[in-house]
């Protein structure tokens, strides 16, 4: 890896920023977090695509407890939201931050091998105790109580680090990404310890139990869930979206306004939203509905971000032609747009007793997480990646776009077919005959799903192989010469910009 | 570091004149639709919270004075108000006066149907077609017995319940793992089971086995292997087998014993929806008349 090589920006036309001096930013442990994105995205997507045949092949459980359903599917959502989300969350936060405040990271390289290290510590003590059946039981918390305690610290230093860089800035302002950076980090913060309050039943032992029961419990395991999803995948991801979408078409944020008034309303609404996750059960009634009423609230906010990155593209539209990076990030708006219009929909009592339970939740969250945290991930790293490398540009824009396209299809495949299978599913538990009896029995919506289930997992095969065409074309990049190639093939009487 | 605002040349529009990193931003305003929208949902969000309860107070139910519960309440009424009429005739009738009766006879089919599917499918098959140790129910071999009113104490008592006393409860006993018989007798006695269907592959070892059957098999099974429904006990000689044929599955059975369980439903079902279970399996193929 070469030593001392450090990113140059993409001069900006009219920009003056270059003229001044840069401090020598952290970079090294970036480019571990960069490594640790595509290893870990890759890891967690094979998990899934195992478990959706799972699903459609239950033979391939293969009659032991370590590769049983139960405990491969915390392993995937682990690996995917924490491990693959999480180490994109680390790299993309600690570049932009010290480029938009013009400083050097807090604590330097040392505190950012701490970060880097105890996190994926974290990950492996997590994902180790799962396959072994350690789990609390809750959704997106499953690490038991000494895995718990080990990232608070890591994150606590995360704070420390981020908060730190942001308070040594010589810039006047903080810029928009690093509220949302902010905001995902402290309110996961909030969550983790709310949520794992934990009494071990001892110290040499891997069990503990919460100190909220009953519903109490179950609501501030969704509010911490929802909330996971709100600010880890959300308010994180917009951050990043902040500072790549104008860096990659190379244009002004379309409204600063907006930006003030989405961060806002959205950090505000998201909290109170989780119990839509609970509507139809022993939760009391009131707090289901206003659970429900704050997702419709949050549908504008939501949308507030994908408006400010898509109209920032004003008078750089042609630029998706040949920039197969910002064309991901474009999609991953898009499927922003997309699920975060589908969440509020699917919060409203009367639509949830329909859609809970089945399948349309599993495609709706795909749907933001392979879309959006999926795609806007990879149009970071192939714009990232050449950079943190010193490279000049991708091994291959070509590979770059068949990845593109095989991802999509897999995307499409995988909401679509959940779509029908879960409509189907929740119609099907709801049918009565002409004589008032149940038309169906569960082992016959079962039976119904196979063929979407093997749809599933063929989308969720095209999505990995699509990211397996990224690890090589960044190993690529990173490890070969560059070699010239054919530009990608436009259509006739096009022309392709200046090159920048 | 601050700069002057400029204008962007593309739009028109002026930047907030804050650069960072060579990213600058538009002073846009607000997109008219979007600030609408957001207005209209948080309107829609205060009437929701006026008509229906949303505040964490006892009865507090909003204008509508709606509760989730309250509505269960009135679907699950509203449902067992239709049902009752039909379902008290079950209740009342006896189990071939339904059969006679094309209503009830239809009525019953289709809600036994649902009854089997998530109650019975998942041990006798989605069509009581049966798997090894579960009987089939869709042919006319039976048991304990066929009829209606058998099938009825079936499904109520089970078979060997353990939380039942009125269950069917002999079972085939461990005769060589309880020292009844030696490993040659068993062998012996598996080669006459064999030929009474006509497969016996050692003709003396089964005629052996014709002795040892007598004495120890056919008090339950019968002198000439026909079974007895008031044991419980297969017949032998049919090409039906609950266990296995071949001659490893029948020496298992005789070493090792046989005894399915079969919970008693009488506990967790309600007497209309056995009725019509009753009438749905007795519909599946193997009727017995009374």
């Amino acid at each position: 890896m070469p030593e001392g090589l450090t990113t140059q920006p993409v001069p900006i036309a009219g920009s003056g920023s270059q003229l001044r001096p840069q401090p020598a930013y952290v970079e090294a442990p970036l480019r571990a977090f960069a490594i640790a994105t595509v290893f870990w995205g890759i890891a967690g997507f094979l998990v899934g695509v195992v478990i959706a045949l799972q699903l459609a092949y239950p033979a391939l459980n293969l009659g032991l407890e370590f590769t049983s359903f139960g405990r491969l599917r915390p392993l995937h959502t682990s690996a995917v939201i924490f491990a693959f989300g999480g180490n994109a969350l680390f790299l993309t936060s600690l570049y932009v931050v010290q480029r938009t405040c013009r400083a050097r990271l807090l604590g330097g390289d040392d505190a950012a091998w701490f970060l880097f290290w105890g996190y994926q510590f974290f990950i492996v003590v997590a994902a180790t105790g799962y396959l072994l059946g350690i789990t609390q039981g809750k959704e997106y918390a499953e690490p038991e109580w000494y895995a718990d305690l080990w990232l608070t610290g890591v994150w606590v230093a995360y704070l420390v680090v981020f908060g730190g860089t942001i308070l040594r800035r010589e810039e006047p302002h903080i810029y928009v990404a690093n509220w949302f950076f902010l905001a995902f980090i402290i309110t996961v913060a909030v969550l983790h310890i709310g949520n794992n309050v934990a009494i071990p039943t001892s110290f040499g032992s891997a069990k503990s139990y919460g100190a909220a029961s009953g519903v109490q419990d179950a609501m501030i395991q969704w509010w911490y869930g929802h909330n996971a999803v709100g600010f880890f995948l959300t308010a994180g991801f917009l951050g990043m979206m902040y500072y790549f979408v104008p860096k990659q078409a190379e244009r002004p944020v379309y409204s600063y306004r907006l930006s003030i008034i989405h961060f806002w309303a959205l950090t505000f609404l998201y909290i109170w939203a989780g119990p839509h996750h609970l509507h139809h059960t022993a939760l009391p009634d009131w707090a289901q509905v206003l659970g429900m009423v704050f997702s419709v609230m949050l549908w504008m906010p939501s949308w507030g971000g994908m408006i400010n990155g898509l109209m920032t593209l004003s008078g750089a539209w042609d630029k998706l032609r040949t920039d197969v990076g910002l064309r991901f990030s474009v999609a991953a708006l898009g499927f922003y747009g997309m699920a975060t219009f589908e969440g509020p929909v699917m919060s409203i009592r009367a639509v949830n007793s329909l859609s809970h339970y089945t399948d349309w939740t599993i495609g709706h969250v795909h749907s933001g997480a392979l879309g959006w945290n999926g795609f806007i991930t990879f149009g970071v790293l192939y714009w990232l990646v050449p950079r943190l490398w010193g490279r000049t540009k991708l091994y291959s824009e070509r590979l770059a776009s068949w990845h593109f396209w095989i991802a999509t299809l897999g995307i499409l495949l995988y909401i679509t077919s959940m779509w029908v299978s879960g409509i189907m599913q929740g119609l099907m538990w709801r049918a009565y005959d002409h004589l008032g009896f149940l038309q169906y029995a569960f082992v016959e919506t079962v039976a119904a799903m196979h063929p979407y289930y093997v749809i599933r997992a063929l989308g969720g095969v095209l999505f990995l192989t699509g990211a397996l065409l990224m690890a090589y074309n960044l190993w690529r990049t990173v490890r070969a010469p560059v070699v010239e190639e054919a530009p990608v093939a436009l259509p006739a009487g096009s022309t392709l910009p200046a090159a920048a | 570091m601050s700069h002057a605002v400029e204008r962007d040349e593309i739009t028109g529009t002026a930047t907030t004149g804050h650069e960072w990193d060579g990213i600058r931003e538009l002073n846009t305003p607000l997109p008219k639709w979007w600030l609408w929208t957001f207005y209209a949902t948080i309107a829609f969000a205060l009437l929701w919270v006026i008509l229906y309860p949303a505040l964490p107070i006892t009865g507090a139910t909003g204008l509508l004075g709606h509760t989730a519960r309250g509505e269960a309440e009135q679907d699950r009424l509203a449902q067992s108000a239709a049902a009752e009429p039909m379902l008290a005739r079950l209740r009342g009738a006896d189990p071939d006066a339904i059969i006679a009766d094309p209503d009830l006879r239809a009525y019953a089919i289709a809600g036994g149907r649902v009854a089997f599917a998530n109650t019975c499918a998942g041990c006798h098959g989605a069509g009581g077609q049966g798997a090894p140790g579960f009987p089939t129910l869709a042919d006319d071999e039976w048991l304990w017995g066929g009829k209606l009113a058998e099938v009825e104490q079936t499904i109520r008592h089970g078979i060997r319940a353990p939380d039942d006393e009125a269950t069917r409860s002999s079972l085939m006993p461990r005769f060589v793992a309880d020292g009844m018989l030696t490993g040659a007798q068993a062998n012996d006695v598996v080669e006459h089971v064999l030929s009474l269907t006509g497969r016996t592959t050692d003709a003396a070892a089964a005629t052996r086995g014709a002795a040892v059957f007598a004495e120890n098999c056919a008090s339950c099974h019968g002198e000439r292997g026909m079974g007895n429904r008031e044991m419980g006990a297969p017949n032998l000689a049919d090409q039906v087998w609950l266990f296995g044929g071949d001659k490893a599955s029948l020496l298992r059975t005789v070493s090792l014993g046989r005894g399915g369980v079969m919970p008693a439903w009488e506990k967790r079902l309600d007497p209309a929806t056995i009725r019509m279970l009753t009438v749905y399996i007795h519909s599946l193929g193997g009727t017995e008349a009374r």
